[in-house]
């Protein structure tokens, strides 16, 4: 503390200037004071004590305000004596300087001393006096949140835009064509049925809600230069009433990568790349051979969740596969030139493994407390 | 599709001791997703036996009730009872009360005896009732939990069994059985069969495959059967809608006999109702063979069979009753009498087998997958026959399949085939795929060995050749799926196995990062987080009324997106704003007791245009024409990204020494600043007209060309009534895709003047109807160059202000780049400001 007197003696002085009262002189002008002879060592050596014992004495800055009035003011005794020292004869006027000098210096530095030291004492209390509870500090400030599928999207992209890849989007209502056709879905196959698409009247506009982010792959393939890699993610639909693990409405993520002689073993290597990332260094995936129209040879994606409820097991987390050439073709790509992949995952059904989400509802109903747990992070 | 194991053991190596759960773990490696498992031993267990009925005496009760008390006996005669569970009697005949009434002594029953587990928990003991100890239980089909039937107690002899007193009932009614169910994806067809999931278990594991159909014997040639003509007027993509049909008579069958055991076992196992032996016996030919059959009752069939396309307004009642008006693109059998069948999808009533048919015509043919999937949606009636039509059925398997049929009405239901038959069509061309050396290596990642690649084809059921240094590959018949040469690859590697294929991360050119709009839009969703939003989700599906009040300023009439098959009527147009879901979710949140809410949301918004959608859908595996894709383009809405917030309550929960403050418009206002701010835009505010705000509380936003952005403010009283929320919740709502569209691509830094600045105020009297905002861009405008910044920090209307006017305060800083200016310089600048609001405005400086 000692070292931060010099400054903080002036702080505590701003702030003591409220609380500190005028001090009046100790003693009344009427008082009668005894004023030694300068040439008298003993009376001065007396008012010295005096004053050395009064300055000891002396309980706050007030009474030692006081008491630096009493013995150094103009009225004091060595002052009156030390003015009296003008009317000495010459050749006294050295021996009495001589016997008042070191008397009112050392008076001066005791006050001195004493000042510092009750200062001190001072700025210590009212440091302590102005302790607060910090545990009844208030919130002046509404922590806000991300929605955690924001948040997780924005994650997933981050990791793939770290490898080069780029984000692409479109619009969630969609031409037919870029939903299915392009997609080599063949007009009246079952596999337009497994999507439950939502479409738009009438009928003969041929609009959906998109089923998949599909449609922005086939987008980027006829707009983005080759080779070309892209993370397409966003929202999309199904015709599913929302319950505990479906919702009509939800988000994807699919990767889109074509060059030159890529190959499934590029496509497990930057999922395993991604995996890694997204779940840790001991993260596993496991392909299965499963069919969709746009991609030949498909696989579906799991991933071994040490953690599940249940037990360690392989939890689906999406498909994938090598573009079928009919699907290059739309976007005017060559197949004998290009090959690539693809794959797609929900970005929910992440989140609910990933983060133990039990009950999809809780993702989409808006309810604060969900978006307020996470925060800003995932 | 559900498999029963003793079935699959017919073609495949199941090894004894597999249960269910290992089969479909063999299936999964071959790309069969598991379903479930349907085991009736998991809630059933022995002891279960056949049983003789020795004694029945009929005992009346009080309660108008007779039960029957019967002696059973239940090891054979002159043997001891082994068994010795409490209850059991040592002399192997049970004291049983009976209260069915439909056996006599004698007959043969199953006796679930104490120990024994039902269905639904339910464990047999010795018990008293109706003053007898009854010690076990003559159990009915349904108590197995094997039928629906509850007429009485199952009497074996009906099921034409005479089986050894004593023996294994279970064991008997296949009751140790289990089926796999397995998931089959559509291109999978001839999974939908036991054939087919028994050659991919070979595949899985390695081992044989006996082919059941190899197991039928079909005559050489047949001929002179029932006469059927196919005479399809109407080709869908060119295709006949039957190009193969083969009809065999079998007659003098008993149609009332039992269906044995084992087959209703099985059909049961495989989820399908036993009904009648006739039709047990289609069912399970499909099942084995995946070829879905039609059973007509000879008698009711007149003139030639002819397969064609449906005349307007022709009608069939189908076999379900239901009387249905066909579509001429429908497929239709019929006779002279007129339609008797829809093609693949639901036979007619008229000509369905009964319990008195006779004699049968067995129909085999095969149908255009695509003709039976527009039936079939058609009349939404999807059965276990259109779904393996509309995924495609081996060509070749329809002469089987009815042999096999054939071979069981003889065998099982008596009855006698005819040597004549009828087998019409014309086989369509086998599908021939040149597989190049080295693709399938190419397209995998992996070095496949010719072994590899000729193995796993031929045992697919191809024919390989070796051509050219690759193959020339002829697909089996059951595997329409195999067109291309991709196709091909994804067998190969399915067969050598998706866990050999190799890992490599291919490294993508240099990207570009983030685009400038994603970018801009995560710190402008991040800064409303940051200012305390909490940021929620919610489903664009709104009312028409709602898109009309909140999709409109002034209630005129915009247009709607409309859904064709909404989840709820009510909700079935999609959103042109996103406060209405986020108002809902507001409401959610305030009646699960959270009263002070800051929300907001990012969404897609959906603004038709004149035209909406495209009428022509291009080809399919064909880039169209850039005409054809801004067609497309054209059709679609405007979906720009809209984000709304909604405010609710106060700032922040009231604490120690801090009063939360109520959020109010400006509020609204602000959040709206902030997103500007972060991407850099300047705003222009007015009062603003918007039908869902409060009419004088409302800021109007829009760039500084004028192009709307948004609203911001009170949320009308009458409105926040009708949605339960509390007066003074503010809310906005911008299109954030212009917002971002306006933000600068490049700040030039502005000159520090380091000279001291000049500071003066001036307060202005002006009309009290004048945005202060006006009179702000006045003086800016009239100050000049040396004008550094200019706020209003006063309004006043009090005391010497006359009526209708207020007095506003500006702050004025001037500053020159070069020099230090004088008083007299700074004043005259300000008096060139306060001269142009006078001007302007009719500002008299106080």
């Amino acid at each position: 503390m000692l070292y931060l007197l010099p400054t903080t003696t002036r702080g505590m002085n701003i702030l003591m200037s409220d609380s500190t009262q005028p001090g009046g002189p100790a003693h009344a002008a009427s008082a009668v004071v005894d004023v030694p002879s300068p040439l008298d060592a003993g009376s001065i050596g007396a008012a010295v004590d005096s004053a050395l014992n009064d300055i000891a004495a002396a309980a706050d800055l007030d009474a030692l305000k006081q008491v630096r009035l009493a013995h150094t003011g103009d009225k004091s005794p060595l002052s009156l004596a030390n003015r009296s020292i003008g009317a000495l004869a010459k050749e006294d006027k050295a021996a009495a300087g001589k016997n008042l000098g070191p008397a009112r210096g050392g008076i001066n530095s005791a006050l001195a001393a004493r000042t510092a030291e009750l200062e001190a004492e001072r700025d210590a209390r009212i440091l302590v006096e102005e302790a607060v509870d910090v545990t009844a500090a208030p919130r002046r400030r509404r922590a806000g949140a991300r929605h955690p599928l924001s948040t997780l999207q924005e994650r997933v992209s981050d990791i793939f835009v770290g490898m080069g890849w780029e984000i692409a989007e479109g619009p969630e209502l969609e031409s037919e064509w870029f939903n299915f056709d392009a997609l080599n879905f063949k007009p009246d196959h079952p596999a337009r049925d497994m999507q439950d698409t939502f479409f738009v009247e009438p009928p003969e506009a041929h609009l959906l809600l998109r089923t998949h982010t599909s449609p922005v792959q086939v987008r980027s393939m006829l707009e983005r230069p080759l080779p070309l890699y892209v993370l397409c993610p966003g929202k999309v639909f199904r015709t599913d009433e929302l319950d505990a693990t479906h919702t009509p409405v939800f988000h994807q993520f699919e990767g889109l990568a074509i060059d030159r002689n890529l190959s499934m073993a590029d496509l497990r290597g930057t999922l395993e790349h991604f995996a890694r990332l997204m779940f840790g260094d001991d993260a596993q995936i496991r392909l299965r051979p499963n069919f969709f129209p746009f991609t030949e040879p498909s696989a579906e994606l799991d991933i071994w969740h040490p953690g599940a409820k249940g037990g360690p097991q392989w939890i689906e987390w999406g498909g994938c596969g090598m573009v079928h050439p009919n699907v290059l073709r739309a976007a005017g790509i060559d197949p004998e030139k290009f090959s690539g992949f693809a794959f797609g995952m929900g970005i929910e059904r992440t989140l609910m493994f990933r983060n133990e989400v039990g009950d999809m509802r809780d993702m989409i109903e808006g309810d604060v407390r969900f978006s307020e747990h996470f925060g800003m992070e995932i | 599709m559900r498999i029963p194991l003793s079935w699959l053991r017919e073609f495949a190596q199941v090894p004894a001791g597999a249960s269910a759960e290992d089969v479909m773990a063999e299936l999964v490696k071959v790309g069969l997703e598991e379903e479930a498992v349907h085991r009736p031993t998991d809630t059933l267990s022995g002891p279960i036996v056949v049983g003789q009925v020795l004694s029945v005496v009929k005992e009346p009760q009080t309660n108008g009730k007779t039960i029957n008390w019967c002696q059973v006996r239940v090891v054979p005669e002159g043997q001891a009872q082994t068994l010795t569970n409490e209850g059991i009697d040592p002399s192997g005949v049970q004291g049983i009360v009976c209260g069915a009434h439909n056996f006599v002594e004698g007959d043969k029953v199953v006796v679930t005896l104490p120990g024994a587990l039902l269905p639904g928990d339910f464990r047999i003991a010795a018990r008293k009732t109706y003053g007898h100890v009854s010690a076990g239980m003559i159990a009915s089909v349904r108590e197995l939990g094997i039928g629906d039937d509850y007429d009485g107690i199952l009497v074996l002899s009906v099921l034409g069994l005479d089986p050894e007193v004593g023996s294994d009932a279970m064991e008997m009614l296949g009751l140790y059985d289990q089926a796999a169910e397995i998931n089959v994806t559509p291109d999978r067809s001839y999974c939908f069969s036991i054939r087919g999931v028994a050659r991919e278990f070979a595949h899985a594991t390695g081992t044989r495959f006996t082919d059941p159909a190899a197991a039928v014997t079909v005559p050489a040639a047949v001929g002179d059967g029932y006469s059927v003509r196919l005479e399809d007027q109407a080709p869908v993509y060119g295709k006949p809608g039957c190009d193969r049909f083969v009809a065999r008579t079998v007659r003098g069958v008993d149609a009332a006999r039992p269906t044995p055991p084992w087959m209703a076992s099985r059909l049961r196992l495989a989820g399908i109702r036993s009904i009648s032996l006739v039709v047990d016996i289609s069912n399970y030919v499909m099942l084995e063979l995946g070829q879905p059959l039609h059973f007509y009752d000879l008698e009711t069939l007149s003139g030639d069979i002819v397969v064609r396309r449906a005349t307007r307004g022709e009608t069939l009642r189908t076999l379900d009753d239901k009387v249905r008006t066909l579509d001429v693109d429908d497929l239709l059998i019929t006779d002279s009498s007129g339609p008797i069948g829809i093609a693949g999808v639901m036979g007619g009533a008229v000509t369905e087998v009964h319990s008195e048919t006779s004699n049968v015509l067995i129909e085999a043919a095969h149908f255009d997958e695509v003709s039976i999937a527009r039936s079939r949606r058609r009349h939404k009636l999807p059965s276990e026959a259109s779904k393996r039509f509309e995924r495609g059925v081996d060509w070749k398997i329809a002469d089987v399949a009815a042999q096999r049929a054939v071979d069981l009405l003889v065998e099982l239901a008596g009855g006698t085939a005819d040597d004549a038959g009828t087998d019409v069509g014309t086989q369509p061309d086998t599908v021939v795929i040149d597989l190049p050396a080295g693709y399938a290596t190419g397209r995998i990642g992996m070095d496949f060995t010719d072994q590899q690649i000729t193995g796993a084809l031929t045992d697919l059921g191809a024919q390989v050749q070796p051509y050219g240094g690759g193959y020339t590959v002829t697909a089996p018949s059951w595997r329409q799926d195999l067109q291309i040469k991709d196709d091909l690859t994804e067998e190969i590697a399915r067969l050598v196995g998706y866990d050999k294929i190799p890992s490599r991360l291919p490294v993508a050119p240099p990207g570009s990062g983030l685009s400038r709009v994603q970018v801009q839009r995560r710190r402008v969703l991040q800064a409303l987080a940051d200012a305390g939003l909490t940021e929620v989700l919610s489903y664009p599906f709104v009312s028409l009324g709602s898109n009309n009040t909140f999709g409109s300023a002034d209630a005129s009439e915009q247009p709607s997106i409309k859904l064709a098959n909404p989840l709820s009527a009510e909700l079935g147009y999609l959103r042109r704003s996103v406060l209405p879901g986020l108002i809902e979710v507001a409401k959610r949140n305030h009646s699960r007791g959270f009263r002070d809410l800051a929300l907001y949301e990012a969404g897609q918004v959906f603004l038709p245009r004149e035209t909406v959608g495209s009428f022509q859908i291009p080809q399919l595996g064909e880039r169209p024409s850039e005409e054809v894709l801004d067609g497309l383009d054209d059709g679609l809405p405007d979906q720009p990204l809209t984000i709304a917030a909604v405010f609710t309550g106060n700032d922040s929960p009231a604490g120690a020494n801090h009063q939360p403050r109520p959020w109010d418009w400006a509020d609204a206002l602000d959040a709206v600043r902030l997103m500007a701010d972060v991407v850099g835009v300047d705003l222009e505010i007015a009062q603003g007209e918007h039908q869902v705000f409060h009419p004088g509380r409302t800021a109007r936003i829009s760039l500084r060309t004028g192009e709307l952005l948004g609203y911001a403010g009170e949320l009308h009283p009458k409105l926040l009534a009708a949605h339960d929320l509390p007066v003074r919740t503010v809310a906005l709502e911008i299109n954030a895709d212009l917002l971002f569209d306006a933000a600068p691509d490049v700040i030039v830094a502005k000159h520090l003047s380091t000279f001291p600045a000049t500071t003066q105020d001036v307060a202005l009297v002006v009309d009290g109807g004048l945005p202060a905002d006006a009179v702000l861009s006045t003086l800016r405008e009239g100050a000049g160059e040396l004008l550094e910044d200019v706020h209003l920090f006063d309004v006043y209307d009090g005391a010497g202000i006359d009526e209708g006017h207020k007095s506003l305060a500006f702050a004025l800083r001037f500053r020159a780049p070069d020099r230090t200016l004088t008083a007299d310089e700074a004043s005259a600048a300000r008096d060139a400001a306060v001269h142009l609001a006078a001007e302007r405005h009719g500002a008299v400086q106080r």
